[in-house]
């Protein structure tokens, strides 16, 4: 899956798995997913989870503000000069499907800035349930949808739901105030994906973020091996 | 020289991040100075004479061979907004990637090697277009039409405009386009000869006014 050639040029094109210097470069992984179901806040949590074990660093795609670069910073998550803001010209699936290249920059200033990193977390701007990251800008890719959209969205399926590397539904504490039936989206979420993880997951009590901060140990373990 | 390499890189879709950009329109909207069709074509209209002209010009001169330090140079005396020198950069930087997948060559990676942060758009326009086998007229042609489609674009999502509306603007402004760039082309062999000042400086005090504004507001929707 990682394109592993070098080029001879100045300085990697896209998804090389390493930097001009020959080093290996940071592992990259997207996280998509609707307005509101709490991407920001998983990246987060797992800034605060990993951030004593890992180098890491994180491009926010917003779609007309600074908004979720600055909850990061004001959350003091990482210290500032690992939070980039990317602008997306109001198409955020845009920047991170057809033209990833402002995205590709961000990644990469980043690693020369502040690095070596380990891992980069790019989170797109909320979008809908087709937006996907192109695999040229990153390794592995998160979509995080929630109980409050409501429950239906594991059976409608679509990219994101269906592809995504590792599916998380967030806010599983609001599922008795929503109606929201767990079991049956575990079983269309099950029917969509076969084999693919996903993670059920509050923020607000443990173990929070720590399933998919395991995942994501486990993404790194695979791509330093 | 092949006609469908020129419609690649002209392509919207080419992944060079002009989607991000709405080159001023969106500054232009806020100010009330494009409120419709018939403004954008004025809007495109000015922008086509002024900023196209020029970056046809860099671009034409590029595909010809001039020196890259020396044109964005004259890039940078021509476009006196800071915001609009990173935005060019930025935009050029983004170009250099895509042509450098696109048409691999070794000119493009020695203008990476000399810009590793990003020549001007239109200098990398010029160079990306010796790599696809183009020439100076195709790459005039190409810079001075993305001087006009770029805001077209956003302003259809700026303003909801009728996408047919805005798509007729720039099918109107395609005679003055091609003028713009054969004056462009016509500037470009000059420079061979002439040296660098043979580059026209047109500008658009303006659009350099409302770039400044645009990168100072909290919330926008476009880069630039």
């Amino acid at each position: 899956m990682h394109l592993d050639h070098s080029h001879d040029g100045p300085s990697a094109v896209s998804a090389d798995a390493h930097r001009p210097d020959g080093s290996r470069r940071a592992l990259r992984i997207g996280l998509g997913g609707p307005v509101g179901s709490g991407k920001t806040a998983t990246v987060a949590a797992l800034c605060r989870a990993l951030r004593d074990e890992l180098s890491l660093a994180v491009v926010t795609n917003d779609i007309y503000t600074r908004e979720d670069a600055e909850f990061l910073l004001r959350e003091a998550v990482l210290p500032p000069e690992r939070i980039t803001a990317v602008e997306t010209g109001a198409c955020p699936h845009t920047a991170i499907r057809d033209d990833i290249s402002a995205n590709l920059e961000a990644v990469e200033d980043l690693e020369d800035e502040v690095g070596p990193l380990d891992l980069i977390l790019v989170e797109s701007g909320g979008d809908n349930l087709t937006a996907t990251f192109s695999k040229g800008l990153v390794d592995a890719q998160i979509f995080v949808i929630d109980v409050a959209g409501g429950d239906d969205i594991p059976r409608k399926g679509g990219p994101g739901v269906t592809t995504a590397d590792l599916l998380v539904v967030n806010k599983t504490d609001l599922a008795p105030y929503v109606g929201s039936d767990l079991a049956r989206m575990a079983a269309d979420a099950k029917a969509q994906r076969a084999e693919l993880p996903v993670v059920f997951q509050s923020l607000r009590s443990e173990p929070g973020v720590r399933d998919v901060a395991d995942w994501v140990r486990a993404q790194l373990a695979a791509w330093t091996a | 020289m092949s006609r469908a390499a020129l419609l690649v890189l002209a392509d919207g879709r080419f992944p060079a991040g002009g989607h991000a950009h709405s080159g001023g329109a969106e500054q232009a909207v806020k100010a009330g100075r494009i409120t419709g069709a018939a403004s954008l074509e004025d809007f495109c209209r000015g922008r086509l004479h002024t900023t196209g002209l020029v970056a046809a010009s860099l671009a034409a001169a590029a595909a010809l061979g001039v020196d890259a330090v020396a044109l964005d140079e004259a890039a940078d005396a021509r476009t006196p907004s800071p915001a609009l020198r990173v935005a060019a950069r930025k935009l050029g930087r983004q170009l250099m990637r895509a042509a450098r997948a696109t048409w691999p060559s070794a000119e493009l990676d020695d203008l990476a090697r000399r810009f590793p942060k990003g020549a001007h758009q239109p200098v990398v326009l010029g160079v990306a277009a010796r790599a696809a086998g183009l020439g100076a007229v195709d790459a005039a042609h190409c810079a001075a039409y993305e001087s006009v489609s770029g805001p077209a674009s956003a302003t259809v999502r700026l303003l909801s405009l009728d996408p047919f509306e805005a798509t007729a603007v720039l099918a109107r402004l395609a005679p003055e386009s091609d003028r713009v760039a054969d004056r462009a082309v016509e500037a470009a062999r000059r420079v061979v000869d002439g040296g660098i000042d043979e580059l026209p400086a047109g500008s658009a005090p303006l659009l350099e006014i409302g770039a400044e504004v645009h990168a100072a507001w909290a919330v926008r929707l476009f880069a630039s």
